[in-house]
């Protein structure tokens, strides 16, 4: 018999979910919220290791999912959820609105069947706007704005912690969480035996939430083949808080038919995003930066916002969207396997998670399993890493302050190194306290950081103690 | 913190200390030094090579010693040290925020002085291709874990740059049993001066020159390095690490936040011969100027500074009209960039410092209201200091400019 995890020893779950990104997290908290014992199994060594770490952060309406689509039904519905329980969870909501920018006549042109497409999928708050009018509401749009298309909901959150809240949850509710654990094969009698990387697991029913390898891991549990991932790369530039004020609200291109084109928009922490590209590409695991992307990056925002020419950058990053061979969501539910299938959530996942989780328990009642009584939802309450609200350098007896660009203090770094589900390598680290990820990039204050997190990263920032 | 202070000085390194002392020794009452981290003495405090003091106090001090000479020469003077407090903005009348391990306090001040120093451009902004793995480091990451908690962050690193402290941070590597792979150079030649520049191949480190830096991989930690040297073979070495070098950039972004014009050319504040920027309480000194210089330079700039800092202190503020110095590439920056005309105050800076973008041979000269006052030839080389005396008619000028003139 192989050899089983501790903490999974003797006991059948009732939901296992195999993938940790936003979707993975927003499921196991849903169906812990509904009484079941959730475990999640995770390929990489923290939560968000794959699609869910890179991307923009907007709260999206679905003003422009395609009509009458799952995704629009699950955008709206995630969106619902998030402003239903943010509160309650300490999430952020920066209100920006966004100005879909047409910059000629063709552009122009569009905007009209935008707006109706908007209203069509029941969004509120759009508005055709002349130049003038953009750019009262956004001073720093160049000259050569033609017109635009104010969506007043799209929003801006904190792309990290939202999941890890949603995944914190669900531990407290006695959910599992199994990270460097990858599902070798999974097979059905009666109940499911998961064959893992870190041993074996058994559960009643399976939620497949791989994102990037969504397929993989069907063909793994030995479903039948429904979609292909073709995974597409985005590259972002985060540029320095001074861009922020330059960047009040949310700024869309027209869309083409491959993407939504490159943003221009706020970041929860007061920084500027500049992104993402659309670049299709097999690897599923390399998501590279290429340095001319990256000036075309900075070239287009300047030329969106004059303003931003020159503007320090602060960071570089790149991102792998779990596109498939189709545009629609693919959502499969099996009943005679107890499998559910929640793949090729290509570029909407973090406004869209909530919405899966509940279409996700929606079909699982369709698998006839007992139903299970619902425990009270704990309370969680993440340290706040959005300018909007206070934050932890402006509480007394911080302690002391470890990242001068991000202002995170010593307590809060040692607070997530101590929580439930506590960083896994250094970029779990940064995405959960803002540290050393700002303008000097831990110029300042790595060294610090190597020290405080010494023994508690995958990979170690210090290889090891110095020679002499 | 009530009341409003004489002077707060920003950064407890060489030019703010030595601001603040000569500000003390002038006899001016309340000058507060903010230094965000805990102990005085800046980037000083981690070099384990360099040699300080040499000038300032007749004697070397290696690493932290000279900061704790710092912290000395401050209290005795009289100077109101604060550490572990860092200013997270000012408004225009010079009313700071300032967070302390205690809670966050509110101060205010006659003048303010940014000393605020300099560090090196990490990773993201150079726009270096490939993944993003643990490894990747400059060198006052490095010996910042070396100098305070013995870590080292790799054992086979590649060295990118050859400017000075790319030379000295071989020897950090050497010295603390890694061994750099190879070092590698964007810009044609080694940027370093000899004989310095030759310490790699001494140490046996090959040194590539005029190379394309294409890929940088790595899941977890750095795995290797793909480039193109300049006879056009692309060549991958593996290492565990990648060790960014040199290209020093402002500290600046207290000043950029806060409202204060930063010059487009040095990326610090914009300021005139008296280190006052275009705010008139706000001056500023040290490397936070232009990057970068010695601690013994930064030393005798903020003691400069701190004097026309208390000369100004007898005046009523105003905005006085400080006119742009301008310049051509390849000159990449002139310090100071403005001067303000009118004033019979002695001037901090008696020397514009300028810095070339490039390697470049032909005529540097300065031209006051279009006649040419200063010309020199020879091959101006990036990186190195060069120093053109201020005329004392440049004050009040309509324009003071620097041309040049490529040999072709």
């Amino acid at each position: 018999m192989p050899h089983t995890p501790s903490c999974t020893a003797q006991k059948t779950f009732d939901v296992a979910i195999i993938g940790a990104g936003v979707v993975g997290c927003a499921v196991a908290r849903r169906f812990a919220l509904e009484g079941a014992r959730v475990v999640v199994i995770e390929k990489g060594g923290d939560i968000l290791s794959g699609a869910s770490k890179a991307n923009s952060a907007i709260l999206h309406t679905g003003f422009d999912a395609p009509p009458g689509s799952l995704e629009l039904e699950m955008v709206r519905a995630g969106r619902a959820e998030y402003l239903a329980i943010r509160h309650s969870l300490g999430l952020p909501l920066v209100e920006t609105g966004a100005l879909v920018c047409a910059w000629n006549p063709a552009e122009t042109a569009k905007l009209e069947a935008i707006a109706a497409q908007g209203r069509e999928n029941g969004v509120d708050g759009l508005r055709l706007l002349t130049a003038a009018a953009a750019r009262a509401t956004l001073p720093g749009l160049a000259p050569g704005l033609a017109a635009a298309l104010e969506v007043a909901g799209e929003h801006i959150i904190d792309p990290w912690s939202a999941p890890l809240a949603y995944l914190t949850q669900a531990v407290m509710l006695g959910g599992v969480f199994l990270r460097n654990t990858e599902l070798i094969e999974g097979a059905f009698a009666g109940d499911w035996t998961l064959r893992t990387s870190a041993g074996d697991i058994r559960a009643a029913s399976v939620v497949n939430a791989a994102g990037l390898y969504g397929d993989t891991v069907d063909r793994r549990l030995g479903l039948p083949a429904e979609f292909a991932i073709r995974p597409r790369k985005g590259q972002f530039v985060v540029l320095d808080k001074a861009a922020f004020a330059h960047v009040p609200r949310i700024v869309l291109p027209v869309p083409t038919e491959i993407t939504k084109g490159v943003v221009v928009c706020p970041t929860a922490f007061g920084n500027v995003l500049v992104g993402p590209t659309a670049e299709e590409q097999e690897d599923r695991v390399r998501a590279t930066v290429e340095a001319g992307t990256l000036r075309a990056l900075l070239q287009r925002a300047a030329e969106i916002v004059p303003a931003l020419a020159g503007m320090p950058v602060t960071a570089v990053y790149a991102g792998l969207r779990p596109a498939s061979d189709s545009k629609a969501y693919r959502v499969f539910a099996r009943p005679e396997r107890r499998a559910i299938t929640l793949g090729g959530i290509r570029s909407t996942g973090l406004s869209a998670a909530l919405g899966l989780a509940q279409e996700a328990v929606r079909l699982h009642a369709g698998f006839g399993l007992p139903a299970t009584s619902r425990p009270p939802a704990p309370e969680v309450r993440l340290p706040n890493l959005a300018e909007t609200r206070p934050r932890d350098w402006q509480q007394p007896d911080h302690g002391e302050m470890v990242c001068h660009c991000e202002l995170v203090t010593r307590r809060e770094i040692e607070a997530a190194l101590d929580s439930l589900v506590p960083p896994g390598d250094f970029g779990g680290l940064r995405r959960r306290t803002r540290a050393a990820m700002g303008r000097c990039q831990g110029f300042y204050c790595q060294a610090r950081l190597a020290e405080m997190t010494r023994g508690r990263l995958s990979t170690p920032l210090a290889v090891e103690e110095a020679g002499s | 913190m009530s009341g409003i202070v004489d002077v707060v000085v920003v950064g407890g390194g060489p030019a703010g200390v030595a601001a603040a002392v000569e500000l003390r020794r002038l006899g001016i009452g309340r000058v507060v030094l903010l230094e965000r981290e805990a102990s005085l003495g800046g980037a000083t405090r981690h070099c384990g090579h360099s040699p300080f003091g040499m000038r300032e106090f007749g004697r070397v001090y290696v690493g932290a010693a000279y900061g704790q000479r710092l912290d000395a020469e401050a209290r005795r003077a009289g100077v109101d040290v604060r550490t572990g407090c860092s200013v997270v903005t000012f408004d225009a009348a010079c009313r700071l925020t300032v967070t302390t391990p205690t809670g966050v306090e509110t101060l205010a001040a006659r003048r303010l002085l940014l000393a605020t120093g300099a560090r090196e451009m990490p990773r993201s902004a150079r726009l270096l291709p490939g993944d993003r793995p643990v490894g990747v480091v400059t060198t006052g990451t490095l010996q910042a874990g070396l100098a305070f908690h013995r870590l080292m962050p790799f054992r086979r690193p590649v060295v990118v740059g050859s400017e000075l402290v790319s030379q000295s941070a071989v020897l950090t590597c050497l010295t603390h049993g890694a061994r750099p792979v190879a070092m590698l150079e964007t810009e044609r030649h080694a940027l370093a001066p000899a004989p310095f520049r030759w310490f790699p191949a001494l140490a046996g480190v090959p040194f590539h020159a005029g190379v394309d830096l294409l890929d940088l991989r790595g899941a977890g930690r750095v795995e290797a390095v793909t480039f193109r040297r300049a006879d056009g073979a692309i060549e991958t070495l593996d290492c565990d690490g990648v060790l960014l070098t040199g290209r020093f950039v402002p500290e600046a972004s207290l000043a950029r936040q806060s409202g204060v014009a930063l010059d487009a050319g040095s990326e610090g504040p914009a300021i005139d011969q008296h280190g006052r920027t275009r705010n008139p309480r706000v001056f500023a000194g040290g490397n936070v100027l232009r990057a970068i210089e010695t601690g013994g330079w930064a030393f005798r700039e903020g003691r400069a500074v701190g004097r026309a800092v208390a000369a100004d202190l007898a005046r009523v503020v105003e905005s006085g009209a400080p006119r742009a110095v301008t310049c051509e590439p390849p000159i990449k920056l002139v310090v100071p960039g403005l001067l303000t005309p009118g004033s019979d105050e002695p001037p901090a800076f008696r020397h514009f410092q300028l810095r070339f973008a490039r390697r470049a041979r032909g005529w540097l000269s300065l031209e006051i209201d279009g006649r040419e006052v200063w010309a020199a030839e020879r091959s101006w080389l990036p990186e190195r200091r060069v120093l053109v005396p201020i005329p004392p008619a440049a004050a009040n000028a309509a324009t003071v400019h620097f041309r040049f003139r490529e040999h072709p």
